[in-house]
């Protein structure tokens, strides 16, 4: 199953916000997209899932464009995690999980015990299988978004978009998440805040700035010095080691550069929220 | 079980009023009624119980349950607990709706009073909706745009009602906006069953949709769910059974409210569960109102609204400060 974009672009009045976007995705790989906050990543995630639609270009999946195809259609092949979806409601964590089953399941085509081995499946999968009777509010944010995982897992897809999965996790619980994703073997694209982390996990990075992608390639043709100073403004060194992993130090901006290990916490992006 | 209970309060609410009749006589009533069985009764008594009595607990309990429905598709569509048709400004532009018909006779024949409240609901809901975008999204947005738009319709009807009618009609006007069931009959509850009926088909029909909203829009989008179809089909359903309610009974607070959150405290927020018996609650919840509306103060009848309104009211007060709680 493939996903690509030809020339997509969206905006909010007259300002683009996604700007002439071009991107294939290869079957299995998993994608990385980085880029400052405001760069347009979690737009042209909402564009690459079908739910918003292009102002103009196209986006495609397995061949037919993706506003031809219906929503119960393109869920089946394709789930989306957005960034920090909250609920008040008071669900538990198996009922998160089972939301999974929607695309599946109709007025007439009632809850059957296959969906309810895909979640007991999925839950185990996720690593919730004991905390599967607790309430959405008494759980962490590791645990929750383990289970959005897990909600998109349970719709069976092809490919998984996720936008900023690791957001406000410590790194235990960020490396854990990205490395549950990558055990999953499907087709995946992750906007991703720590270069060292996409660097890490990736198989390709793709870069967003000012809503245009300015680069996409393997990790260490991707970081580079340069680029990392151009795209997000600060000074780095990037370390290649034997093998093709790359690591990125940021480094000081005051000029105190090489003690850079206290500013590199990785997390590349300048310290205010948008 | 859920039928016994109905049945129960129905007949509770035909047998308690201001004389009591006995609940065998009741049954009496409804068994000549319904299978001609013949049981000599009393001609006034029976007048009673049937043509007064029953066909208002009837609609009570209609009322409540399509108010009741609304307020949980409204609070799960829009991911506010504070959501139900009164508080959106939904139920004050169906009674301006239906006043405008009454007292201006605005389109007469086709258009029914309750033609004009479904109008006026869509109007106000499609209003408040455009003003809590125009103030950002947000909890606090939509129910700021409701109260705008309350009181927008209160403020037109109450227009319409001092420049265009008689003192007699204004007089029927003001009591029926306050939630009125005295003038219901069996003609009434002849277009209140089906409309809560019909409601409560088409909620459950969107049960599953209405899950996949527990994180929101976007989320629901991501599971294979047409959005804006589902807005469109639910949010017109509410605003008919709204329309519909108002115009017989004028426009009830709270009910929508505060039902919904009892139903969820019981049952959990499976939708596929929660609509009936939400429906179920807020059926029974109404009948009891009604019947407490008529013998609280002796001789005299309090307008249902104002019941609901003292129930209502502190349980909103607990679900704002259980909001707090939890951050």
């Amino acid at each position: 199953m493939t996903l690509s974009a030809s020339n997509i672009s969206w905006g909010v009045g007259g300002a683009p916000i996604v700007d002439g976007v071009s991107l294939e995705v290869r079957e299995g790989e998993f994608l990385g997209l980085i880029g400052p906050n405001g760069s347009g990543k979690t737009s042209l995630m909402a564009l690459l899932s079908g739910i918003r639609k292009p102002r103009s270009g196209e986006v495609i999946l397995d061949g037919v464009p993706i506003g031809r195809l219906g929503r119960r259609e393109v869920a089946r092949h394709l789930a989306l995690v957005e960034q920090q979806a909250e609920t008040a409601d008071r669900i538990t964590a198996r009922q998160a999980v089972e939301l999974g089953r929607t695309p599946y399941l109709g007025p007439l085509s009632p809850w059957s015990a296959n969906d309810d081995a895909i979640v007991e499946a999925t839950l185990a999968n996720v690593d919730m299988a004991h905390l599967a009777g607790r309430l959405w509010h008494t759980l962490s944010g590791g645990e929750r978004q383990r289970l959005h995982i897990g909600r998109a897992l349970a719709q069976q897809p092809k490919i998984l978009l996720l936008d900023e999965p690791t957001n406000h996790l410590d790194i235990g619980h960020q490396i854990g998440l990205l490395d549950l994703v990558r055990r999953q073997g499907l087709t995946v694209v992750a906007a991703l805040h720590d270069l060292n982390h996409a660097a890490m996990f990736c198989d390709r990075i793709a870069v967003m700035q000012g809503g245009r992608l300015v680069a996409v390639g393997r990790p260490f043709e991707v970081l580079t010095a340069e680029r990392i100073r151009d795209v997000f403004g600060v000074e780095a060194a990037i370390e290649i080691d034997i093998e093709g992993s790359c690591y990125v130090r940021f480094q000081a901006q005051n000029g105190r550069g090489g003690r850079s290990s206290s500013m590199g916490n990785g997390t590349g992006k300048r310290h205010h929220r948008s | 079980m859920a039928l016994v209970v109905l049945v129960a309060v129905l007949w509770l609410g035909a047998a308690i009023g201001e004389t009591s009749i006995p609940f065998g006589v009741v049954a009496k009533t409804v068994a000549n009624r319904l299978w001609d069985a013949g049981y000599p009764l009393e001609p006034i008594d029976e007048g009673i119980v049937w043509s007064y009595r029953l066909s208002r607990a009837v609609v009570a309990g209609c009322c409540g349950a399509a108010l009741a429905l609304s307020g949980v598709v409204l609070q799960s569509l829009l991911r506010n607990p504070l959501a139900d048709p009164y508080i959106l400004g939904i139920s004050a532009g169906a009674s301006t709706g239906a006043v405008s018909v009454a007292i201006l006779g605005l389109g007469t024949g086709m258009m029914t009073l309750p033609m004009g409240a479904f109008f006026g609901a869509l109007v106000a809901f499609a209003l408040v909706s455009l003003l809590a975008v125009k103030a950002g999204r947000g909890t606090a947005a939509i129910i700021l745009a409701g109260v705008a738009g309350s009181q927008l319709f209160n403020a037109l009807t109450s227009f319409i009602v001092t420049k265009a009618a008689t003192a007699e009609q204004a007089r029927g006007i003001m009591f029926w906006l306050l939630g009125n069931l005295s003038g219901v009959r069996w003609p009434d509850a002849w277009l209140a069953i089906p409309a809560a009926l019909a409601g409560l088909l088409v909620c459950l029909w969107h049960a599953r949709s209405l899950d996949a909203f527990t994180f929101g829009a976007e989320s629901a989008a991501s599971l294979g769910i047409s959005v804006r179809r589902t807005y469109l089909a639910l949010v017109g359903i509410s605003a008919m059974m709204t329309a519909v309610m108002v115009s017989i009974v004028g426009s009830i607070g709270f009910v929508g409210l505060v039902i919904p959150h009892a139903a969820r405290m019981l049952v959990g927020i499976r939708h596929s569960v929660l609509l009936p018996a939400a429906a179920l609650i807020g059926a029974v919840f109404m009948i009891l109102a009604d019947v407490l509306s008529r013998v609280l103060i002796p001789g005299q009848v309090l307008p249902i609204g104002v019941i609901t309104a003292l129930v209502g009211a502190p349980a909103f007060a607990f679900v704002l400060g259980q909001r707090r709680g939890r951050g």
